[in-house]
């Protein structure tokens, strides 16, 4: 059966890697973000590269008014609805210690903008009896650092969404697909300084893509990371209150 | 972060450079960096020496501004961008039946690598280079962006061909792909006992794809043996591509020692049988072979390593048979060693290709591969050859004026495009390509 994606956060490199996987199968593919011309030359390649339908559609997190219009433009295309969000910001910590006002708009870009546009678009699912959310979250929700707590809240939220998401729409047949990527070679890590065992998107896309395809429930990409993370989850809060990772 | 300050190295490592670089993910990025002038552009840094280098200054690195933009089956015209790799168009567009017209030996090249190195592939006798089937450009210039082609810009196209990227930052290109069998090589190895044999063979060939492995430790009566591969394009299923492998860290330096390679060629040659034998092959891996193992440039060590390759014309076989004895005298030679013929097709002012024989052979980074690779390259000069930008790490300006007779006409082109000498690499100030002589 035909497959549509929507794709929240197109512009970012791992977003663009997996919408070239899903185009190389012959899906169709919404590519919604923030960048409409660069967004354009994106569904010219992913229509050279097999996707049935590529279209660069507007969406920015924060503008609530603009998710109906995806919602419409996805009921439109016929078969199974699919969406993978790759939006979210990481202001620098201390940008946010000094204006905590910031708050709102990471918690938003990371967690409650995509989660409003998956609840309006679940119900579409839920009549289709299948298709597939891909939320990717980060190890940085894993557990509160003092580096990046705030994001790191925001993508815990969005990881108990995504749960939750996945207990409902598996019983109208339909899967969610918790992704924690490690450090991956964007431009958001170029140049930052302590990056180590960096993957490529397409290295991540391509472990997305086979999660998708086994009905994976939470994956760790590259896999090492669910062994790190393993690890950090289990220091105890004694010792890693005073830890600087 | 837009800059990252690192040190960085081409392909063959033996030259490093430190200074800031960006990579761009979208257009609007990249416009905002050169927003206060331009800066030179790099692709995948496959080139071996300090063609992509910028020591002390900035360089954009193009990988990631990758996209196809417009193709049309009727004509088998790609619009693609500049970041794009040549691996990848091929991968896309076999199976529909077309090719890039010249692939050189990496997919990981990108297309504006190949433009800024007027690149050549195995077909180089029948298909010309790569800027042959470079029908229009994106180019940013000092002046704006513009488009750039034959009719257009005589001038500026032919001074952007294999110009190392000295007329511009080059952005997307319109490419005329060559129509293909399908995605399957149908290819014909051959041993050759000899110098005269090979060449012979390379004259005589009538495939469309030809490439001559060479061993270039073999000496007396084996000089110049090696294998012949010739081969087309074919439709069929073919086994699935061996996943590819890498060299995680640098090789130690006895790796290569002479008895090694030695031995190793002797292996090389003899997997083909006396009679010869035809196989049939995933496109990659004929055109690409070396892309299955990553980095495999480490198994140079942590020294790097130096590319000899020269052009010689047909009638200067002798001189380039006596550059291989030296090469198998000394024993300095790596595995890594390639005869071609070549044809007259050369679409810039700074093209390396002309009619004649083309020898290429990798040699560790060390003082005696160092003082031999010199000699080489007055023998190259003496021969009335040509050194290639693409690999070259070791040349002098006073060499390469010889080599280039429209440098001139290059210069006078890329003044007028960069008139601040804002795009200049190590390479072009090493050679003093952009100076008066």
């Amino acid at each position: 059966m035909s497959e549509t994606w929507l794709i929240l956060g197109a512009t970012s490199s791992m977003a663009r890697a997996f919408a070239r996987r899903a185009a190389a199968s012959g899906a169709g593919v919404l590519l919604a973000g923030r960048d409409r011309d660069d967004l354009a030359v994106l569904a010219d390649d992913c229509r050279l590269r097999g996707a049935r339908m590529a279209e660069a559609i507007d969406f920015d997190a924060r503008e609530l008014a603009g998710f109906i219009h995806l919602i419409k433009r996805m009921a439109s295309e016929d078969g199974l609805l699919s969406a993978a969000v790759f939006v979210g910001s990481m202001p620098p910590q201390s940008e946010i210690d000094a204006d905590p006002s910031l708050i709102p708009g990471v918690v938003t870009d990371s967690f409650t903008g995509p989660a409003q546009v998956l609840q309006m678009l679940a119900p579409l699912m839920e009549a289709r009896r299948g298709g597939t959310v891909v939320g990717v979250g980060s190890v940085a929700g894993d557990r509160g650092r003092i580096g990046n707590y705030v994001y790191g809240a925001a993508k815990a939220g969005f990881a108990t969404y995504l749960s939750g998401l996945r207990n409902r729409l598996t019983r109208a047949g339909g899967h969610v697909v918790t992704v924690k990527p490690g450090f991956v070679d964007t431009s958001m890590t170029w140049g930052l300084p302590g990056m180590f065992l960096v993957a490529s998107p397409e290295k991540v896309a391509e472990d997305i893509w086979r999660a998708v395809d086994k009905k994976r429930n939470v994956i760790y990409t590259p896999f090492f990371w669910r062994y790190i993370m393993l690890i950090i989850r289990h220091i105890p809060e004694f010792i890693f209150k005073k830890m600087k990772i | 972060m837009s800059w990252k300050t690192t040190t960085y190295s081409g392909w063959g490592r033996a030259l490093t450079a430190t200074g800031e670089i960006a990579r761009p993910e979208r257009r609007r990025t990249l416009d905002a960096l050169l927003s206060d002038g331009l800066i030179p552009a790099c692709g995948m840094r496959r080139s071996y020496g300090d063609a992509a280098l910028n020591d002390g200054g900035r360089i954009i690195e193009m990988s990631r501004l990758d996209r196809m933009i417009a193709f049309d089956p009727a004509t088998g015209i790609l619009e693609v961008e500049a970041g794009a790799r040549i691996g990848e168009i091929a991968a896309a567009f076999a199976p529909r039946g077309w090719l890039p017209a010249v692939m050189p030996g990496t997919g990981f090249a990108t297309v504006g690598g190949c433009i800024a190195q007027d690149v050549h592939g195995k077909n180089h006798h029948l298909a010309g280079s790569f800027g042959q089937h470079v029908l229009s450009l994106r180019l940013r210039t000092a002046s704006g962006e513009r488009t750039v082609s034959p009719k257009s810009d005589k001038a500026l196209f032919r001074a952007t061909m294999g110009g190392l990227g000295q007329t511009g930052v080059i952005l997307s290109a319109r490419l005329q792909l060559l129509a293909c069998k399908g995605d399957v090589m149908v290819v014909t190895e051959r041993r050759m006992s000899g110098w005269e044999e090979f060449l012979s063979h390379l004259d005589g060939s009538t495939a469309t794809y030809t490439v001559g492995w060479i061993d270039a430790t073999a000496t007396g009566e084996g000089l110049g043996r090696g294998i012949l591969e010739e081969g087309e394009t074919g439709a069929g299923l073919t086994p699935r591509r061996v996943k590819t492998r890498a060299i995680p860290i640098n090789a130690p330096n006895f790796a290569l020692a002479a008895p090694v390679v030695r031995a190793f060629n002797n292996l090389y040659y003899s997997r083909v049988p006396a009679r010869g034998r035809t196989v049939v092959k995933p496109i990659g891996d004929f055109f690409f072979p070396l892309d299955k193992i990553h980095d495999w440039n480490r198994l140079y060590g942590k020294r790097g390593f130096h590319q000899f390759q020269c052009v010689v014309p047909i009638a200067e076989a002798p001189a380039l048979r006596s550059m291989l004895e030296a090469i198998a005298a000394s024993g300095l030679a790596s595995p890594l060693a390639v005869l071609k013929r070549m044809g007259p097709g050369r679409a810039g002012m700074l093209s390396f290709p002309m009619e004649g024989y083309t020898l290429a052979v990798d040699f560790p980074n060390r003082d005696a591969a160092r003082a031999l690779i010199s000699r080489l390259e007055a023998m190259t000069v003496a021969a009335g050859g040509r050194l290639y930008f693409a690999k070259d790490s070791l040349a002098r300006g006073a060499d390469v004026r010889a080599m280039y007779p429209e440098l001139d006409d290059w210069r006078a082109e890329v003044a007028k495009a960069d008139p601040e000498g804002r795009l200049q690499t190590d390479m072009v100030r090493r050679l003093k390509l952009r100076s008066e002589a």
